[in-house]
């Protein structure tokens, strides 16, 4: 019989809760947010609500041609594996309470790799795809992955090495218990904004699919379902690094965290809407601010400034950690 | 020019997005470094200057101003100032001040344009979104005097065909006042910009001796700095009545293009203000003659005319042979000037780079095409005519669509206009 019901919850937590229709329904509103955002940034008016669902099913419904250079099996694999990396992430986040859907000891580790498979699957997609534009944009993509992926991993784990645990869960409670850490988590937070920018090649850091230059890259040959299936993957990644940003560093389901019951959850899933919409708003004006970085000055910012302050950080908290014990 | 050295060759056009009109780059890379680069040019040759011969003086001024959607005033101002030298016309001080005055809104209107352009290519899209907005500023007041937006259609031989109102000098004080606040904003912000700097200091530099020896006009002269300016060196219309700097910069890179074409706004806004404050009474036009019996008086002989178009020096070499249409016309676009410079500025950068160097020379590709004639046979290929293949190949081209049909049945379909 538990079997049966934990097959039920796993279900449920899979496609529906926080899992594949939370996350399509949520990214298309993070995304419209986004654009509406942007757009009211730059002076203009802007898409409707449903804009982000229409452009989805409408690309579903086209041609979508495998070119004749491409490595067939590939390219037409990649846009899959991206979507289901980040699908599968955001199981091993919590969202309305300290507790995911799935957890255990490491599971941040597998939540960041699986944050990197969107990227390699942009990789290969594009690589195989027999496109210039394609190959020097995935060669980009390549190179920056390389330069956010480690600043990311020392935002990412600075909040570990407080809590002492590498499981997210136990992550939240910690923060949620000391929520000062917040403050000593900031320059982390910063770290991880960007990097998460990055990783989602957006401006400044959208260097490997410029359209001014490369076409939109990786990109340049995918259409129709496929195609929609990328860009779905791009909300969905958005989504869920905010997740993982609220969750780590800003205590995530709490203050509500610890109330009981389905008026808990409901605060928790409020607060967890909030937060998250709220790091989507910093990343649209990050990108309505700034110019278009070269894919040499990316990975110059990620190096010279980010990595070194991604280390003080960790020795900043480990510094905290001994100066609260001190005092205990 | 590409020959020698080994990588990976990217095209960039004749379809590519961060060019408006057709033209070729091959980009030779290595890595991300352009170690070789190669322009094809005229992919949309409209064939204006043949055009030109079949048609009257007067109409040729509309068919001209149809070169170009942003310098359309630069060229009519400047076919029609040639003709005036021809037909030994002393154009009213009035007419000159419109001209001056609508040749400087125009000009605000291209350097808007490129700057909303610029932000574009370095991936700065609300700049972009910005300046097209506060274009909206000069477009508008171009629709209030002339009636259309970008072709004016205000010059005619002998003076301009609408007067200035005094409502509409007002209108045309007040908004340079709105307009001056905006240009001080970018003044203020764009250059100072930390990613703008990033992207455009010391990329696409052009050095003064280069810019000299490959001729560059306009701001990416100015910018590079030479001090060339038709309006200072050879005042046409009333520019010898106003007071006004010749902008220009030392660094020659993309930044001091940016900012030398943002204070140039700013200097148009001060002739504005002059032309629309002292404009003088008097008439429109130099002869109450229709224009066509001053047309019929044409003597033969032949007339260069130069304008400082927004993007450099223009010049419009006219010979007439006494009879109603021109014998030659021949119009040299600032563009031509400065692609050279292009094409140097892009060896040894970086391919992101490749955007805005190619639009930091504002570049516009149609006015630009000519047909290209062989002389010393080294640049054969498949494209490649001499003037009987040519000949051939046009009859069999069109042979081919009239076998079926689809010339009568589809020329008011299929003809491809863009904007």
């Amino acid at each position: 019989m538990s079997l049966e019901i934990d097959l039920a919850t796993g279900l449920l937590y899979l496609l529906v809760f926080p899992g594949f229709a939370f996350l399509f329904t949520y990214a298309l509103a993070a995304e419209y947010v986004d654009r509406k955002l942007y757009a009211r940034l730059q002076n203009r008016v802007g898409p409707p609500p449903l804009q982000p669902l229409a452009d989805f099913l409408k690309l579903l419904a086209k041609e979508s041609a495998v070119p004749e250079n491409a490595t067939e099996r590939i390219y037409r694999a990649a846009p899959l594996t991206g979507l289901a990396g980040v699908l599968t992430a955001m199981l091993y986040i919590p969202v309305w309470s300290e507790a995911a859907a799935m957890s255990f000891e490491g599971d941040l580790v597998v939540v960041l790799f699986l944050l990197s498979l969107p990227s390699f699957s942009l990789f290969f997609g594009g690589w195989y795809s027999g496109n210039v534009f394609s190959q020097v944009g995935t060669t980009r993509t390549i190179t920056q992955l390389f330069g956010y992926e480690i600043p990311f991993f020392l935002a990412c784990f600075a909040p570990a090495v407080a809590a002492g645990t590498l499981e997210l869960s136990g992550i939240v409670a910690f923060v949620g218990s000391n929520p000062a850490y917040v403050l000593v988590f900031a320059p982390a937070f910063v770290i991880g904004l960007l990097s998460l920018q990055a990783k989602l090649e957006r401006i400044p850091f959208d260097a490997p699919e410029a359209e001014s230059e490369l076409a939109t890259g990786a990109l340049a040959e995918y259409s129709g379902r496929k195609l929609a299936l990328f860009r779905l993957t791009k909300d969905v990644e958005l989504v869920v690094g905010a997740a993982l940003l609220s969750a780590l560093f800003l205590g995530g389901p709490y203050p509500v965290g610890s109330i009981e019951g389905i008026a808990g959850a409901a605060l928790g899933i409020a607060v967890f809407l909030v937060k998250t919409l709220a790091i989507v708003a910093v990343l649209s004006v990050l990108k309505g601010v700034l110019a278009r970085l070269r894919i040499e000055q990316v990975v110059d910012v990620f190096y010279r400034w980010l990595v070194p302050i991604g280390l003080v950080q960790i020795g900043l908290v480990l510094a905290v950690g001994l100066y609260a014990e001190g005092l205990l | 020019m590409s020959e020698d050295v080994s990588g990976t060759e990217i095209p960039v056009g004749p379809q590519h997005p961060s060019l408006k009109e057709p033209a070729n780059f091959t980009l030779t890379v290595d890595g991300e470094v352009i170690t070789g680069a190669d322009l094809k040019l005229s992919y949309n040759h409209r064939g204006i200057e043949q055009a030109v011969l079949s048609k009257s003086y007067l109409e040729n001024i509309y068919l001209l101003e149809r070169i170009c959607g942003i310098c359309s005033h630069a060229h009519t101002t400047s076919f029609a100032i040639g003709v005036e030298d021809l037909l030994d016309l002393d154009v009213p001080r009035r007419a000159n001040y419109i001209r001056t005055l609508i040749g400087e809104l125009e000009r605000i209107h291209s350097h808007m344009l490129w700057l909303g352009v610029a932000g574009h290519e370095i991936g700065f899209d609300t700049l972009w979104q910005y300046a097209w907005r506060d274009r909206e500023i000069v477009l508008d007041l171009l629709e209030e005097i002339t009636g259309n937006r970008i072709h004016y259609s205000i010059n005619t031989i002998g003076g301009v065909r609408q007067d200035l109102t005094d409502e509409q000098r007002e209108t045309v004080l007040e908004k340079m006042d709105e307009l001056e606040e905006r240009i001080d904003f970018y003044l203020e912000t764009v250059p100072n910009e930390e990613t703008v700097r990033m992207r455009c200091e010391n990329v696409g530099t052009v050095s003064a001796e280069l810019a000299r020896e490959y001729c560059a006009a306009g701001p990416v002269g100015r910018a590079s700095g030479l001090p060339v300016d038709v309006r200072r060196d050879a005042p046409y219309a009333a520019y010898d009545e106003m007071d006004f700097d010749v902008i220009t910069d030392t660094a020659g890179d993309l930044l001091a293009r940016t900012t030398v074409r943002i204070r140039e706004i700013a200097e148009s806004i001060k002739i504005i203000r002059q032309a629309a404050a002292d404009i003088p009474d008097g008439d429109l036009k130099a002869s109450p003659k229709p224009v066509q019996a001053l047309l019929a008086q044409i003597p033969e002989d032949d007339a260069v005319s130069r304008y400082e178009a927004p993007r450099g020096e223009l010049i419009h070499y006219i010979r007439a042979d006494g009879t109603d249409t021109p014998e030659r016309v021949h119009i040299r676009v600032p563009t031509l000037a400065n692609w050279p410079t292009v094409v140097e500025a892009l060896r040894g950068s970086y391919i992101a780079d490749t955007p805005i160097v190619v639009a930091g020379i504002d570049p516009c590709i149609s006015c630009t095409s000519r047909i290209g004639v062989e002389t010393d046979g080294s640049h054969g290929g498949e494209d490649s005519f001499n003037l009987e293949e040519l000949r051939e190949y046009g009859m069999e081209w069109y042979d081919e669509r009239a076998d079926g049909g689809s010339v009568t049945g589809e020329s008011g379909i299929d003809r491809g206009d863009r904007p």
